[in-house]
């Protein structure tokens, strides 16, 4: 049996001399759905636990300056609730909803997500494509694009004395359509097997992004240039397919295969991207429901 | 590693009792409170047959460490039927949703929240909500059907 050392803490400054003093020692502890797991697993072994449930301001949603601030404590059922998401970034709405089930997302967080960083992360794909930033405070305060956040499976840049205080989403000014598919192997609660976030802007500015079929969420940068400023059709989607992939590099596991998810990235990449496109002209299916 | 004690809501009453760090809220309910409708079922939040009530949210029991409650209220299915049986019980036998009867306290734990949330859901927001409840033996018809005749009732 694992035993550690309890603290809960009130304040940032807190937590951070507890984790200066600790280092690798320490773990952070918010909704727990994740790190429970990993210490009954023996994946980690923690002697001390720094619980910041109690810091206040690490709670909530809010508009602040350009962008919309999600703190370190906001749960995903918080975002699905909230209506300043479903106004400004429905598609962060849509993609909380795929994430475990109710009885997880009440305590499990946004921040914490993109912490455990495995690669089947369901938020990470709208983030890239929402082009957030990490707001991260330890020695110095540090505002990192998610893109540069995840260094490996359930490897980030956090170093072990810093801390997590939100994430930041920049306001969209322009009319976009945006979306998040979801492939499990049931409709149930599941770890995806492949996950598929596309964005575009009025302009026909696309971004593209995927989790669960690289060691990291990742981005298609060259799908998403080779797109950009055209109208989307048919033969498009054929065209830009190849070069997406390309950006990808799945595994097999207990839940695929390496060649199911390369071609079902495929599939579902032209579903997401034409929903994105018809959400963008005002015709696409509402945001919430289950895009497979 | 030290004891603490703890104080929180249990079903109404204020509860004080001593708990190691790593006590796990599902433990101490079953093993120390003798609270027992909860159920250690896959131990990672994955089947929902421990869920409780925290703070009015459905929560995974064997995920949360007691010392996390410290404060806060937890309700079980007997304290939601401490004078009698609720109308969704009552449909639960109704429509014999339930067999082994292994996962009846987590599913009826995470429907009245839903039904707290929005007292008219609809079928597929029903099985959006116990999506995270596995049952091995009904195949969750009987329990989609109890629920959408207590809201009809309503």
């Amino acid at each position: 049996m694992k035993t550690f050392e309890y603290f809960k803490v009130a304040s940032v400054d807190e937590a951070l001399r507890l984790l200066s003093m600790y280092g690798n020692k320490a773990k952070i502890l918010a909704g727990g759905t994740d790190l429970v797991v990993m210490i009954d697993d023996e994946m980690v072994a923690p002697d001390y636990i720094i619980d910041i449930k109690g810091i206040n301001n690490l709670k909530g949603i809010e508009i602040r300056d350009n962008y919309l601030w999600i703190g370190a404590l906001t749960t995903f059922s918080e975002i699905i609730h909230a209506e300043i998401i479903k106004e400004k970034f429905p598609v962060l709405f849509e993609a909380s909803k795929r994430v475990a089930s109710v009885g997880v997302r009440n305590r499990a967080t946004l921040v914490g997500n993109i912490c455990s960083a495995v690669p089947s992360l369901d938020s990470a794909p709208t983030l890239l494509v929402l082009n957030a930033s990490v707001e991260i405070k330890g020695k110095e305060d540090k505002l990192v694009p998610i893109a540069d956040f995840f260094k490996g499976p359930r490897k980030t840049i956090l170093e072990k004395d810093e801390i997590v205080l939100g994430i930041r989403i920049p306001l969209e000014t322009r009319k976009y359509g945006a979306n998040y598919i979801k492939l499990g192997r049931y409709e149930g609660e599941d770890l995806a097997q492949v996950g598929v976030a596309t964005f575009v802007a009025e302009d026909l500015e696309y971004r593209i992004a995927f989790c669960a079929v690289a060691p990291t969420p990742v981005r298609a940068l060259d799908a998403e240039a080779f797109l950009k400023g055209k109208e989307l059709n048919t033969n498009l989607l054929d065209e830009v397919v190849p070069l997406a992939l390309k950006a990808i590099a799945p595994i097999s596991d207990v839940r695929a295969s390496k060649e199911y998810r390369l071609h079902t990235s495929g599939v579902l990449l032209k579903r997401s991207l034409k929903a994105s496109f018809d959400r963008l002209k005002g015709n696409g299916p509402s945001y919430g429901i289950n895009l497979v | 590693m030290e004891s603490k004690e703890i104080k929180f809501k249990l079903n109404g009453k204020i509860v004080r009792t001593e708990v190691k760090p790593y006590d796990k809220l599902l433990e101490v309910l079953r093993d120390k409170l003798g609270v027992k409708s909860p159920k250690y079922g896959c131990g990672r939040g994955e089947c929902g047959a421990c869920s409780v009530l925290l703070d009015g949210k459905t929560v995974r029991s064997c995920l949360i460490y007691a010392v996390e409650v410290d404060g806060h209220e937890i309700v079980s299915l007997e304290g939601l039927q401490a004078n009698g049986l609720t109308e969704l019980q009552k449909s639960f036998l109704k429509h014999n949703s339930f067999q082994c009867g292994f996962c009846a306290p987590g599913m009826v734990i995470q429907v009245t929240e839903l039904l707290r949330e929005n007292p008219h859901p609809d079928e597929e927001e029903i099985r959006e909500y116990i999506s995270g409840n596995l049952c091995r033996c009904t195949g969750y018809n009987p329990i989609v059907d109890a629920v959408l005749d207590v809201i009809k009732n309503k």
